[in-house]
Order: C-alpha cells, then sequence, then structure tokens
C-alpha cells in the first residue's frame, strides 16, 4: 500500500515535466478564441514551417488578457493581436498614436510588434437587414430613437475599455435590454429575433453570410483595430522575421474571405491554405481521420481527469483524515475545500493561469481539476471516519492496537464506502469539468465542443458532448465494480 | 493474595461536574469484582480509566505494581481483555480475524494461534465453523462469545467487561452467564464487571462495588451488602432490584 502510494507521489511530477519538456522546443503561437484568430495562427504557423521553423498552434486559448499573460509567461511565443486593443486593453493607454510610441511601450514587457497586416478590423454593431431597414436604421446615432430594440454583447465588449459602457456614453444610448451572449450563438438569437443588435468584428465572415448590415459609427468612437502579431523580442530571430513578412498581405476582403472558408469547411488549416493561394491539404490536422482525432482526444481527456483525479486521492485522504479530527485546522480543511468548490471553473481557470509554473498548459488544467476533485473525497473521508461508533473506536484501542495500525487495518477499511464514493463523485465531476480545459489550449473533449460552439457548429459540438457523457457513464460503471472489489464484504451484508 | 490493580484517589471530572470523586479500589487476583450501581454513578468512568480510555485528572492507577502512563498504556493494554456491550466487533472482519488481529499485530504466526483458537472455541462453546462469518452474520449471544474469545486470546491477566451481557435477551443472557461464570473458574481468571443488575453482580460477584453519584458507598460481599448496609441508599438500591425481581 504504502510503496504504492509513494510510486505515484514521486512518479507525479515526472509527468509534469514530461509534458512541458515536449511542448518546449517549437516556437508556439496562441490564437483568441475567434474564427479570424484561429486563421491568423494558422497562417503564421504554415509560413514559419515553411521556412523550417517547428511550430505548435494552441488555438482558441481565451480572451485578450489571457492571451497576454500567456505571452508575458513566455507560455507562448506570439499571437495575433489588433492595435486598438493593445492600446485600450493591454496598455491602457490612450494617449498612445503612433505605432512607434506602442512599440515602445510594449518593448517594456520584452514584447514586439509587426506592422500592420493588411486589414482593419474593427468592433461594429450589426443589425439584420431587413429589421434595419423597416425602422430606418442606418447609424449607430439611430439606435437613439429605438430604446425598445434588444441589445445582445459578448461579454469580452460588455467590459472592454472601448466597448459597451463608453461607446453608450458618446452615443447616449439608454436601450431597455441589454444582455451577455456568446459571440457564434449571438448570430443564432440575432437571427431568430431574440436579440435585435449585437457586436461584431468588420472583418466577420457571418455579416455577408447572414445579410447582415454594419452601423455606421458615424461619430468615429472605435479606434482602429489594425491587425498585428505581437511576439516575444526573445524569440529566434529568423521566426521574427518570418511574421514580419506577412505585413500588409491582407486586405479586408480577403480577410473576410478566409473566414468564410474557415467557418464553411470547420478546418481553420484550409483556411490559411487558402492565403499561400494552394488547396494542398497540409500534414498537420488537416488529413487526420475522425476516429483517430477521437482517439486523441479521448486519451488526452482521461489523462486530464485521471491524473488531477489521482492527485485528489493522494492529497485528499489525508486531508480529510485530518479533518475528521476536527478543531480548527479540521473546519479549515473543510472551509478551503468548500470555497474552491464555489469557484466557477473557468474562473478558476483564469485564476490559476498568471501564476508562474503554470500558465497556458495541461499543467494548469490538472491543477484547477484537482482542486475541484479535492471537496467530495475530503470531505466523505472525513464524514466516513466520524461516523464510526465510539464504541468500535474504543474497542481499537483497548485492543492495544498501534494509532497507524487503528488507522490502516479498522478506520479506513470501515469507511471505504463513504471514501469511495467521494472518489466516484470526484471522478465524474473531472470528466465533465475537463471539458472546459479545452479553453486554455490543454485539449481533450472539450477541443471539438469549444470549435463547434465557435463556428456555430451543433455537429462539431456533439462530436466532444457525447463522448464525454459516455465517459461519464463509463467512469460511473467502473466504480460501481470497483466497489464490490474494495469494499469489504462484511460491509456489504 | 495480592490486588493486581491498585486505584489510589482516582478522581474525574467533566467541565467541573465530578463524575469519579477520589477513589480508591483494588482488584485482587483470581477473584471477580463486580462494579454496579445506578447508571451515571461513575462505574464505566471507573472501568474506562483503568484501559485508558480516560485519563483521571489526578490519582495514580497500579498494574501489577506499576503506575499506568500514557508511555506504558499500550503494552499494558495487552495483558486486559476488554468485552462492551455490543461485543465492539469490527464489522469488515470475519470473527477469526478479529479475535486474532492483536495476535497477528504482534508478530505471531498460525501454526502458534491455531490451538489458542481452537482451544477458546471449545471454552466459550463457539462451532469452528462460524469463525468464517462476519459479525453482522452471527446473532447477539455468539457475537459476544467472539468478543469474549478476541479478549482472552492473548491470556490476558485482567478481563474487563462493561455490561457484557445487558444488549441480551433473557434466555441467551442466562447460558451465557453460566458459561462466563464457568469460564472464570477454570481460568482463575481476574475480572471487573460493570452491570446495573443486582442478581447478575450477586451471581459473578466475589466482591461487589455498589457506586453511586461518583463515590463508592459499600464493598464487600452480596451478604454484606442486603444484612450490613452501609447507608439508606445501599438498602434502598437492594430493595428496589429484589421487588422488580419480584413483580
Amino acid at each position: 500500500m504504502k510503496t504504492n502510494k509513494f510510486y505515484f507521489v514521486s512518479c507525479f511530477p515526472a509527468f509534469l515535466l514530461l509534458i512541458s519538456s515536449s511542448l518546449a522546443d517549437p516556437i508556439v503561437i496562441g490564437s483568441k478564441k475567434f474564427t479570424e484568430s484561429y486563421v491568423l495562427g494558422e497562417i503564421a504557423k504554415r509560413t514559419l514551417n515553411d521556412a523550417g521553423i517547428p511550430v505548435e498552434h494552441r488555438q482558441g486559448m481565451g480572451g485578450t488578457i489571457i492571451v497576454w499573460q500567456a505571452l508575458r509567461g513566455a507560455q507562448i511565443d506570439a499571437y495575433p493581436e489588433y492595435t486598438g486593443t493593445i492600446v485600450e486593453e493591454i496598455l491602457k493607454d490612450q494617449q498612445l498614436h503612433s505605432a512607434a510610441a506602442i512599440r515602445n511601450a510594449l518593448s517594456k514587457f520584452g514584447v514586439g510588434m509587426t506592422g500592420p497586416l493588411g486589414f482593419n478590423n474593427t468592433y461594429a454593431l450589426i443589425m439584420r437587414r431587413d429589421r434595419a431597414q423597416k425602422l430606418g436604421i442606418r447609424t449607430i446615432s439611430d439606435l437613439q430613437k429605438h430604446p425598445e430594440l434588444k441589445i445582445g454583447l459578448t461579454h469580452e465588449f460588455l467590459a472592454r475599455q472601448d466597448g459597451w459602457q463608453p461607446l453608450a456614453a458618446r452615443y447616449r444610448l439608454s436601450p431597455q435590454s441589454v444582455i451577455g451572449i456568446d459571440h457564434a450563438l449571438g448570430y443564432a438569437a440575432l437571427q431568430n429575433g431574440s436579440i435585435n443588435v449585437k457586436d461584431a468584428y468588420s472583418t466577420d465572415a457571418k455579416i455577408a453570410e447572414y445579410d447582415l448590415v454594419v452601423l455606421e459609427d458615424d461619430v468615429g468612437f472605435f479606434p482602429k483595430y489594425e491587425a498585428v502579431f505581437l511576439f516575444r523580442t526573445s524569440m529566434r530571430k529568423d521566426a521574427i522575421a518570418g511574421l514580419r513578412k506577412l505585413e500588409g498581405t491582407l486586405d479586408e476582403a480577403r480577410m473576410i474571405q478566409l473566414n468564410a472558408e474557415a467557418e464553411r469547411t470547420k478546418n481553420y488549416t484550409r483556411a490559411a491554405n487558402l492565403y499561400f493561394r494552394d488547396d494542398v491539404e497540409s500534414a498537420t490536422s488537416a488529413g487526420e481521420s475522425f476516429p483517430h482525432k477521437l482517439a486523441r482526444w479521448t486519451l488526452r481527456h482521461l489523462q486530464l481527469a485521471g491524473f488531477s483525479l489521482l492527485l485528489a486521492i493522494i492529497v485528499g485522504i489525508p486531508l480529510g483524515i485530518f479533518a475528521s479530527r476536527g478543531g480548527v485546522v479540521g473546519h479549515a480543511i473543510l472551509g478551503f475545500a468548500s470555497i474552491v468548490q464555489t469557484i466557477p471553473a473557468l474562473a478558476l481557470l483564469a485564476l490559476l493561469v498568471p501564476l508562474p509554473f503554470f500558465g497556458i498548459s495541461a499543467r494548469t488544467a490538472i491543477a484547477a481539476l484537482f482542486l475541484y476533485g479535492l471537496l467530495p473525497i475530503v470531505r466523505n473521508t472525513a464524514s466516513g471516519l466520524q461516523d464510526i461508533p465510539r464504541s468500535l473506536r474504543e474497542s481499537a484501542i483497548a485492543l492495544g492496537l498501534t494509532p497507524a495500525t487503528r488507522l490502516w487495518r479498522i478506520y479506513l477499511p470501515m469507511s471505504s464506502r463513504s471514501i469511495l464514493s467521494g472518489i466516484k463523485t470526484s471522478a465524474i465531476i473531472n470528466v465533465g469539468t475537463a471539458t472546459l480545459a479545452a479553453l486554455i489550449g490543454a485539449g481533450g473533449l472539450g477541443e471539438p465542443i469549444l470549435s463547434g460552439l465557435n463556428l456555430n457548429d451543433h455537429v462539431t459540438i456533439l462530436q466532444g458532448a457525447i463522448p464525454a457523457a459516455l465517459l461519464a457513464l463509463i467512469v460511473q460503471w467502473s466504480f460501481d465494480l470497483l466497489d464490490r472489489v474494495l469494499i469489504p464484504k462484511g460491509l456489504r451484508l | 493474595m495480592s490486588a493486581l490493580v491498585q486505584l489510589i484517589s482516582v478522581r474525574k471530572g467533566y467541565d467541573g461536574a465530578p463524575a469519579l470523586h477520589p477513589t480508591n479500589l483494588s482488584i485482587e487476583r483470581g477473584k471477580t469484582t463486580v462494579l454496579i450501581g445506578p447508571s451515571g454513578c461513575g462505574k464505566s468512568t471507573l472501568l474506562r480509566i483503568i484501559i485508558g480510555l480516560i485519563a483521571p485528572d489526578s490519582g495514580t492507577t497500579d498494574f501489577d505494581g506499576s503506575q499506568i502512563t500514557p508511555a506504558n498504556i499500550d503494552m499494558l493494554r495487552r495483558r486486559i481483555g476488554y468485552v462492551i456491550q455490543e461485543g465492539g466487533l469490527f464489522p469488515h472482519l470475519t470473527a477469526r480475524v478479529n479475535i486474532l488481529l492483536m495476535a497477528r499485530h504482534l508478530g505471531k504466526t498460525d501454526a502458534e494461534m491455531h490451538p489458542r483458537l481452537s482451544e477458546l472455541c471449545e471454552l466459550t462453546r463457539f462451532s469452528e465453523n462460524l469463525l468464517a462469518r462476519y459479525p453482522l452474520e452471527l446473532s447477539g449471544g455468539q457475537r459476544q462469545r467472539v468478543s469474549l474469545m478476541r479478549a482472552l486470546m492473548l491470556s490476558p491477566e485482567l478481563l474487563l467487561l462493561d455490561e457484557p451481557l445487558g444488549a441480551l435477551d433473557p434466555l441467551v443472557r442466562a447460558s451465557l452467564q453460566k458459561d462466563l461464570k464457568e469460564i472464570f473458574g477454570r481460568l482463575q481468571q481476574t475480572a471487573l464487571l460493570v452491570t446495573h443488575d443486582l442478581a447478575e453482580a450477586a451471581y459473578f460477584g466475589d466482591t461487589i462495588v455498589l457506586m453511586n453519584e461518583g463515590r463508592i458507598v459499600q464493598q464487600g460481599s452480596i451478604v454484606d451488602l442486603r444484612e450490613r448496609p452501609a447507608s439508606d441508599f445501599v438498602s434502598e438500591f437492594i430493595n428496589a432490584q429484589r421487588s422488580v425481581a419480584l413483580a
């Protein structure tokens, strides 16, 4: 028993090292969670690959802050960004007007910026064409006369410095209803009339696809959002030169075309290849068959859920033993585990990402899942031990058994049913929550769910959601079987 | 005949309320001493102090000439058998494993333990076929016999029994009483038995120790208690139990 435990404890850091070292070598390109960012990331990957530089693309890592922190923390080497976002969100200094001033401010973080790629993807407010025409709305100012219109905005736009609040103030808008909604889902909401106005990027492929109109920014509120690449100045020189080659090569029409291709084919690599004017499928993920992808996702999913569960067991049972003794320490342990459980999974990931050692990696996902899995194990271990009748505890003491023997031979086996059910709960939680790991590029079955959500493509979502649900069922059944093996027969009578 | 256990001025209180006033008591070798008294009189507290489940506030307890301390209590526990009301058997272990638990812990081999186990089965009239059963598969009386075997496994010098027959129905109780008495006699076992039943105390007790409100009120044979009660409480206690028996 003991040796096994020590074996796992000593192996776990080795596993983490293995993950990190295997990811250390290539240049790592990040991207945000929307189509254009994915496509630009793929273009950069292909460009550098063609120059003989090994590249890994971590797709759809999250919003601006997560990707920026990852760049600063050297978890990624470069990612596509927009000048407006750099000024408003990253540097938070609206006095920066020239490219030189922005470069200078970025250099303090060890970050460089390429020249503009050639298109301006500004924020825009959009409406269905029929609706806009009926109401005679052409500009954002026209919205003043229609406070009854329902506004649905992405959470990022709602909170940005150059987002909804200042925009509404500048245009003196006071609509009756403003809700937060995911970008891709917002298009469906716009189509079925649940919302009337939403935010979008001006190069968004869906604008053409759904026949939407961009409301004119008649007072010139939105800053310029010229696409650039941010990169770590410590990145290898040939890689920087490679990114520079992209400057001035993409105009708006071209970008809309690439975005549309990505959404039509559900394949970012393919869309990126269009930039290079060839439709030859690259050797990377484009050619991967579905069973192969499913196997890769599932394996990664099991790794994430499995290692975090193992860690939660190794840490949770001893903590539960301490907690069962009550007192200040016991309450503190249970209190801590409960508080962790109340933090939304997404928020927990976001909190861990800026910490050193974690960042955008499988480590972070495992750490977050581990924290989530802790409470059921700690609580069930503690309550299982506390439920042992006093007379039996005293019998064990009166026999003259040592404290360690009492724990291993009497108390823990007697609580095994409760402890195992805690582990089962944790396992199921972990299998479910591990889908969120894809948000920080850690892979797993969340990857198709996220892509599908982004592309508003239900089939892709189900490719991840169905296996994840089946996995949870399988975990449940395996633990039911395990109960028969691990719970002593005398307790099952 | 010297005393195996000596309690000297042992006192225990809970949250300021005294559970046991300073008390002296000797337990003679080879005899059965019975602690009796109403609920809350301190008889169980006294027994639990001897096995170290409760630490007294003051006073000393000597076992076979040496004082019981936290340092030696685990060693001394191996020389003391302990049987409680429901048996205190561990439900996840078979009767056999329950009985052998401590012997195995001390590294005894099966070859050493097996003859002793057969001997105990015969002594307690317990069928060896039932040894593979779990506690939940045994009757209340069988469980108490297993509990007794577990307590006797290491041939303890002292046997402590805390209302061992309290939860059994009258017929089982009577047959176990008879067997216990016989076992004590055959083994010349030093025993301390806690009960609230005067008839049981009279049946077993070489010495009966009557307690009330944390104090020993009288100590002696049943005849002493009946013929020469030390206080009104003693006669009341004895008369009350007698009238219950007659009713």
